[in-house]
C-alpha cells in the first residue's frame, strides 16, 4: 500500500516538473515576445532623443552612435527659434484652454437637462444627437469652412475654438454618469430650496469629476493636435497652431533638413504630452477606452 | 406647474449647444447634401450670384476622376493591410500580457505610449529613421565624417547586415516603398488603443473557462480558439470596426511622414487619401466636388460598418 503510495508520488512529481518546465518556457517565450514589442515601441522615442542631442556631423556618421559623444543641448533652442516655438506655444495653450472651459461648462449644462430634467422630446432629441456621431468629420468642414468665412472668421482663434466646442460623445459620457447619481439626492435639494446651479456646483460636479478630467485632457490633447482645421482657416504663424508650425518650419522644400534641429523640435511638442500622461495616465485610459477616438 | 417649469428650464440649458450644433453639425448635413446636388457648385461662384442647376454631374465627375480612384485605392489598401495586422498582433500581445504577472503594469504603460503622441510629430520621426539623403551612388558609405552620405538608423541596420539602403521615402522612391513606411507607422500607432480595450476584455472573461478547460487538459493553441476568441469576440468586432472607421479617415499619418504634398519629392505617384482628396477640393474652392466625395466617403463607411455587424451578428458570441 504504502509502495504504490510513493510510486504515484514519483510519477506525479515527474509529471509536475515536466509541466513546470513548459511553463518556464512558455513564461520566458511570452517575456521574450512582450519585451522585443516593447522596444520596437519605445525605439522611436529613444532615436528622437538621441538624434535630438547630435551634431549634424555626428548624426550623419556611417555607423550611428548610440548616445551622443557630445551633446548639443543648443539644438533645442535653435529649434524652439527656427519653428517660432514659443509664439505656437502660446496660442496652442490659448485655445486649448479657453475651449477646455468653454466645452466644460456647455457639456455639463447640457447633460444635466438630459439626465435630470424632463421636456417634450428629450428621447427623439438625444438619439438624434447621437447619430451625429457617425457622420465623417469631414463632412461638416466643407460647409463649415463656407460658414466661418462669410462670419469673417478666418484668421482669428475664435474660429479655432467655436466650431468645435460641443462634443456629442463628450455629453453622452457625462450624461451617463450623471444618470449613476440617484435622484433623490436631487429632489431633497429641490426640498431644501438649494437652486440647480448649486446643486449641480456642490453635488454633481464633484461626484462626476473624473469623468470632467478625462474630457479635459482629451480636449487640451485634441487642441495639441490639432492639424487640419487650423492649416484650413489660419495663415502664417499669428493665430497658427503647434502641430501645423512643426511640419511647415522643416519640410523638404525649403532646402536640406537639419535632422537633430528638427527632432528636437518633435522632442519639445511630445514633452507636454509625455508629461501629462506620465501623471494622468488612469484618467486618458478610462477616457480612451470608451471613446475610440484621438483627440 | 413643477412640469412647465422644468420644459422652460431645459431649454435654457440646452441652448448653447444646440444653438451651436444647428449651425455646426445640422445645418451642414443638409447644406453639404445641397452642394453636392448641384453641378459644378463652386463657392465663390455662388457668392457672386452664380445660380447652379440641380443633378448628379458632382458624384459622376468625382467617380470618373482618375486621381479620385488613386485616393480610393490607398485609401482600401491602408484600411485592408492595417486593420487586420494591428488588430492581429494586439490580441497577441493583449492574450500574452495577460499570461505573465511581473512587470504587466509597465509593459501595459509602454504599450500605450504611442497613443499620447502628435500624429504630426512621430510621423516625422519615423521620417527620419526610414530616410536616406546624399550623394547615394557616389557616396563611401564607410567614410566618417566628412561623408555626405545620411542614412536613417533603419538604413544602418540594413547595411550592418550586409544588405544594400533602400530608398523609403525620399526622392525617387516607389510607391510600395512609401507604403511600407505609412503602414509601419499605422500600425505601430494603432496598437495603442487596441491592446487598450481587448485587455480590458480578458480581464473580464470568467476564469472557470480556462480551469475547465485546464482540468480537462485542452492545448493552449485550442484555448485560444476556442475559448479567447469566441469569449473576446465583441471586443474584437468593436476594435475592428473602430479600425476601419478610422482607416477611412486616414491622412495625418501620411502627412507626418511624406509631408503634405502627401507623396515623396517628385513622384508621379501620391499615397493621397480619401479625406485628402475633401481638403484637396476644398481648398480648390470647389465645394460641389469635395460634398460629393464627402458623401461617398460616408456611403462606405456606413456600408462597411454595416458589413462588419453584419458579419460579426453571424460569428460573435455575446
Amino acid at each position: 500500500m504504502a509502495d504504490i503510495n510513493t510510486m504515484h508520488q514519483k510519477d506525479m512529481a515527474k509529471v509536475t516538473s515536466k509541466q513546470k518546465f513548459v511553463t518556464v518556457l512558455v513564461q520566458v517565450l511570452l517575456y521574450f515576445f512582450l519585451i522585443m514589442v516593447a522596444i520596437t515601441v519605445i525605439f522611436p522615442f529613444y532615436w528622437m532623443i538621441n538624434s535630438s542631442l547630435k551634431t549634424l556631423d555626428e548624426y550623419r556618421w556611417s555607423v550611428p552612435t548610440l548616445w551622443p559623444t557630445t551633446v548639443m543641448w543648443s539644438n533645442y533652442a535653435t529649434a524652439f527659434s527656427t519653428a517660432s516655438l514659443g509664439k505656437l506655444f502660446v496660442n496652442t495653450l490659448y485655445v486649448g484652454i479657453i475651449s477646455t472651459i468653454l466645452s466644460l461648462v456647455i457639456t455639463v449644462l447640457t447633460a444635466f437637462a438630459f439626465a435630470r430634467l424632463e421636456f417634450k422630446g428629450k428621447n427623439a432629441l438625444f438619439a438624434g444627437l447621437l447619430a451625429t456621431m457617425m457622420i465623417p468629420g469631414e463632412l461638416f468642414t466643407i460647409t463649415n469652412y463656407g460658414t466661418v468665412t462669410s462670419l469673417g472668421w478666418l484668421n482669428t482663434f475664435t474660429v479655432l475654438i467655436v466650431p468645435f466646442l460641443v462634443s456629442v460623445f463628450y455629453i453622452y459620457l457625462l450624461r451617463q454618469n450623471f444618470l449613476q447619481i440617484p435622484n433623490e439626492l436631487y429632489l431633497a435639494a429641490k426640498v431644501d430650496g438649494t437652486s440647480d446651479i448649486k446643486y449641480l456646483w456642490k453635488i454633481m460636479i464633484p461626484l462626476a469629476l473624473p469623468t470632467l478630467i478625462s474630457i479635459t485632457i482629451l480636449k487640451m490633447m485634441g487642441a495639441w493636435n490639432s492639424y487640419i482645421w487650423p492649416r484650413l482657416v489660419t495663415r502664417g504663424e499669428t493665430h497658427s497652431l503647434i502641430t501645423n508650425g512643426l511640419r511647415n518650419a522643416f519640410t523638404e522644400s525649403t532646402g536640406d533638413v537639419n535632422i537633430p534641429v528638427q527632432m528636437a523640435a518633435v522632442a519639445l511638442v511630445s514633452l507636454p504630452l509625455f508629461l501629462v500622461f506620465l501623471f494622468l495616465r488612469k484618467y486618458i485610459m478610462k477616457g480612451v477606452s470608451r471613446s475610440g477616438i484621438k483627440g | 406647474m413643477v412640469e412647465s417649469k422644468q420644459q422652460w428650464k431645459a431649454w435654457v440649458y440646452l441652448s448653447p449647444a444646440l444653438i451651436l450644433l444647428l449651425v455646426f453639425t445640422v445645418w451642414p448635413i443638409f447644406n453639404t447634401v445641397r452642394m453636392s446636388l448641384l453641378n459644378g457648385y463652386r463657392g465663390l461662384a455662388a457668392a457672386g450670384g452664380q445660380t447652379f442647376e440641380f443633378g448628379f454631374q458632382n458624384f459622376v465627375k468625382v467617380v470618373q476622376y482618375r486621381q479620385f480612384k488613386d485616393c480610393l485605392v490607398t485609401t482600401l489598401l491602408l484600411c485592408v493591410i492595417t486593420v487586420p495586422v494591428s488588430s492581429f498582433l494586439a490580441l497577441l500581445i493583449a492574450v500574452c500580457l495577460n499570461s505573465i504577472k511581473p512587470l504587466r503594469r509597465l509593459l501595459q504603460t509602454i504599450f500605450f505610449l504611442p497613443y499620447v503622441t502628435n500624429t504630426i510629430a512621430i510621423g516625422m520621426v519615423f521620417a527620419a529613421m526610414f530616410n536616406i539623403v546624399g550623394n547615394i551612388a557616389g557616396g563611401d558609405p564607410n567614410s566618417t565624417a566628412s561623408s555626405i552620405a545620411t542614412f536613417g538608423i533603419v538604413n544602418n541596420v540594413i547595411q550592418l547586415f550586409g544588405g544594400k539602403p533602400i530608398n523609403w521615402i525620399n526622392a525617387g522612391s516607389t510607391y510600395w516603398h512609401n507604403m511600407f513606411v505609412v503602414i509601419f507607422y499605422i500600425v505601430w500607432n494603432a496598437l495603442p488603443f487596441k491592446i487598450l480595450i481587448l485587455l480590458g476584455g480578458l480581464q473580464s472573461v470568467n476564469k472557470q473557462y480556462y480551469e475547465a478547460a485546464k482540468v480537462d487538459g485542452t492545448s493552449r493553441t485550442r484555448v485560444f480558439f476556442r475559448i479567447t476568441v469566441p469569449l473576446l469576440s465583441p471586443m474584437i468586432a468593436y476594435v475592428v470596426i473602430t479600425g476601419f472607421i478610422g482607416g477611412f479617415k486616414e491622412y495625418s499619418s501620411v502627412v507626418g511622414i511624406l509631408g503634405e504634398d502627401m507623396a515623396a519629392t517628385g513622384s508621379e505617384t501620391p499615397l493621397n487619401t480619401m479625406v485628402g482628396f475633401i481638403y484637396d477640393a476644398l481648398e480648390n474652392n470647389n465645394q460641389g466636388r469635395a460634398s460629393a466625395a464627402a458623401l461617398i466617403l460616408f456611403g462606405i463607411i456606413l456600408l462597411v460598418t454595416l458589413l462588419n455587424l453584419y458579419v460579426s451578428k453571424k460569428k460573435v458570441h455575446y
